[in-house]
């Protein structure tokens, strides 16, 4: 049983305008088999939190503290946090020039376990998952998301979760862009690991629309850099009948 | 990675800004298309008085013919078509360089240590050839009648080295003979005064070798490397530069394949301050098959320019060419163009062409003209691509993210890019060598 603690997070970006503060004391705790949803409107920084979780340079933290069983994952890199076993399944996963999936997979898993996986069940592992995710096995031979349409990408991060099998996922806006058909298959993949028992979800979403596949224990509404309101399932069938309204009439939206 | 497509015209803007009168280029751009599109009184389709402003994916036009180019405003009248450009033996044939010329643009003279101006007197590079038992080498006097018999030179540094050259090396593959090894030609030099060297590489009919040019110390050398690809041949000829730092090397490697005949070139670019290559594929007779591979890792300050020409003269050729490159740290700067002129007669032509290139870092520039020139409709396929993309830190951290360390994110980039045509090479030991190289360019690098 692991524990991602967030603890009074404060963080800001730089831009032309100088630093602008997004992140206002977010205090969140997640344990292993746990799935909490965090909701907001547009521009409530919970692609900020996802990305300051995973260690993305453009974000600055300048308060507050996260914590992996009580090792202070602010002061890892990149990398390290990758390997303490958080993941982040990005809302815009980039494509990489160069590298064949196969051997991305391959290198990615190598790196955070610390071994290179058995040869025969790893290529099983990889196949098994690609066909449930419905990613075509030609997939392996080409280049990491390079000509793949926004689903595909979707699906090749989860087909990562379920391979990488880390200790927390982080799905940032993973449902955005999806079709319901692609939705499914995606929410059924990350409700496979799950399953598992070893994983606790941090799902990021703006629409309600996932929490019909993928079902959360608590639910935080996210606005102006702060969680406004938290509760049980139920808070999102509420958010899903009166949408964002009541929060951001009542917080001032900055620009 | 961005990906863009490098497409350029010429618009022969006159400085008021008004489309002057194009010409020879007419006759040219009307072909393939539509009829009617182009006169000598307006402007040619795409064009604006801006210049380029096609979109990126709209590179019919060039396809259909347009291959003129220039930069800038610089007044460069280049030939009608490429397969019209001068090719002599005498000197005076070419002009001296000023650099405006379309072919050296790219090229900054300055840094030529003389061999556009210099007599190239000096004594060229050793070349010492071993390998293959069953292959004949000879060292010939400049009154060799198979000398020059194959190609011609097409540029001013070319033609001086043809007439500098003191002895060439001469490699004759016998007919119908399998090479029993690869034959690797050392190329040393042990000097920077201004030489010329020849090679002809003579592979006749039935016979099968790899011949490895493998160029290294310092030098600043003018090169005519001829090379005869007998009818049934299959030979693979590959170019390797891992010259001194200071280096200045200008190598034209021409290639006649004959009928059936199979021609593999591979270019391998890694050291020397300057290096440009011009390797050309001459298909003379049908069912030939061409492959042009490249590889180019510029770092700092390296300027590294490869111009090819595939030329399909003849029906029912195939020709593939793919060069790749990777550049990083100032003003690192790598130029590929790539020519491909299908005849009137060479109908039933496949061609395709590609330039990739990847920028490591800040302050490197790389130069990619793709230049497909069409006169038959008749063929089976022709195409280009060309794509220069960064590796920025968005890459970075989406590797990292999956908990592949820094540098190892960085390499696995790189390698992945590259090892495609390493792999074309075939000889296991100069691809573990060359595998090795590329390590040490991303070490340097601080990759």
């Amino acid at each position: 049983m692991s524990t991602l603690e967030i603890k009074d997070l404060h963080v800001s970006i730089d831009t032309e305008q100088g630093n602008v503060p997004i992140l206002k004391g977010v205090t969140l705790t997640i344990n292993t088999g746990e799935t909490h949803a965090i909701m907001g409107p547009n521009g409530s920084g919970k692609s900020t939190l996802a990305s300051t979780i995973a260690g993305h340079p453009r974000y600055t933290v300048d308060s507050g503290s996260i914590t992996l069983d009580g090792e202070d994952v602010l002061s890892m890199s990149v990398d390290e946090r990758a390997r303490a076993g958080l993941f982040l399944a990005m809302q815009y996963p980039v494509e990489v020039p160069g590298v064949t999936m196969t051997n991305f997979l391959r290198t990615a898993k190598t790196a955070l376990d610390g071994e290179a996986p058995s040869l025969r069940h790893w290529t099983k592992d990889v196949k098994t998952a690609m066909a449930q995710l419905r990613i075509d096995a030609d997939f392996a031979q080409r280049n990491v998301n390079e000509g793949f349409s926004g689903g595909e990408k979707k699906r090749v991060e989860i087909l990562q979760l379920e391979l990488f099998r880390p200790k927390f996922a982080i799905l940032d806006e993973t449902d955005s862009g999806l079709d319901v058909d692609a939705l499914k298959v995606v929410s059924e993949g990350v409700n496979r690991e799950h399953s598992k028992g070893e994983m606790g979800t941090l799902l990021i979403t703006h629409y309600t629309r996932i929490l019909r596949y993928i079902k959360p224990d608590f639910v935080h509404v996210f606005v102006a850099g702060r969680i406004a309101e938290q509760g049980g399932p139920e808070l999102a069938d509420q958010l899903e009948a009166e949408g964002y309204d009541r929060f951001t009439a009542q917080t001032p939206v900055e620009a | 990675m961005a990906e863009t497509t490098h497409t350029e015209f010429t618009p022969d803007t006159a400085p008021d800004g008004e489309v002057t009168d194009l010409g020879d280029l007419d006759e040219k751009a009307r072909l393939g298309a539509p009829a009617g599109a182009v006169d000598s009184s307006s402007a040619i389709d795409g064009f604006t008085e801006e210049g380029e402003s096609l979109s990126s994916g709209d590179t019919g036009s060039e396809q259909l013919g347009l291959k003129k180019h220039s930069h800038g405003n610089a007044p460069v009248i280049p030939e009608a078509s490429r397969g019209e450009r001068r090719r002599s033996f005498d000197i005076a044939d070419f002009p001296t360089l000023t650099g405006l010329e379309e072919d050296w643009r790219f090229t900054p003279l300055k840094r030529l240590r003389g061999l556009h101006t210099e007599a190239l007197s000096a004594s060229a590079p050793a070349v010492e050839v071993t390998g293959a038992g069953n292959v004949t080498v000879e060292t010939v006097g400049r009154d060799d009648v198979r000398l020059g018999a194959s190609a011609t030179p097409e540029d001013r540094v070319s033609a001086a080295a043809w007439n500098a050259f003191g002895d060439a090396t001469v490699i004759t593959v016998p007919q119908e003979t399998v090479a029993d090894g690869e034959v690797m030609v050392s190329v040393r030099g042990t000097h920077a005064e201004a030489s010329a060297q020849h090679i002809l590489i003579d592979a006749k009919a039935f016979s099968k070798a790899v011949v490895v040019l493998d160029h290294q110390g310092s030098a600043t050398l003018a090169q005519n490397v001829e090379i005869v690809v007998g009818d049934g041949a299959e030979l693979t000829v590959v170019s390797v530069q891992e010259w001194d730092d200071d280096a200045v090397h200008v190598s034209s490697q021409q290639a006649k394949v004959g009928r059936d005949a199979r021609y593999k070139h591979v270019v391998v670019s890694l050291g020397g301050d300057l290096v440009r290559l011009t390797p050309s594929s001459i298909l003379t007779a049908p069912g030939a098959e061409v492959e042009m591979y490249g590889l180019y890792f510029a770092d700092a300050g390296q300027h590294l320019e490869q111009r090819l020409l595939v030329d399909h003269a003849v029906p029912n050729c195939k020709s593939r060419v793919t060069y790749k490159g990777a550049l990083q740290g100032a003003d690192a700067h790598t130029v590929w163009v790539g020519d491909v002129l299908i005849r009137k007669a060479a109908e039933g032509t496949d061609t395709y062409e590609t330039n990739r290139n990847l920028i490591l870092t800040d302050g490197a520039r790389s130069d990619s003209v793709p230049n497909l020139e069409i006169e038959t409709g008749l063929i089976e396929g022709a195409g280009h691509a060309s794509a220069t993309g960064r590796f920025d830190d968005e890459h970075l951290f989406y590797l990292m993210a999956r908990g592949i360390p820094e540098k190892a994110a960085r390499r696995l980039v790189v390698r992945g890019f590259l090892t495609e045509v390493i792999q074309q090479i075939k000889v296991p030991a100069l691809e573990e060598r060359l595998s090795e190289s590329v390590e040490r360019e991303l070490a340097a690098g601080n990759l």
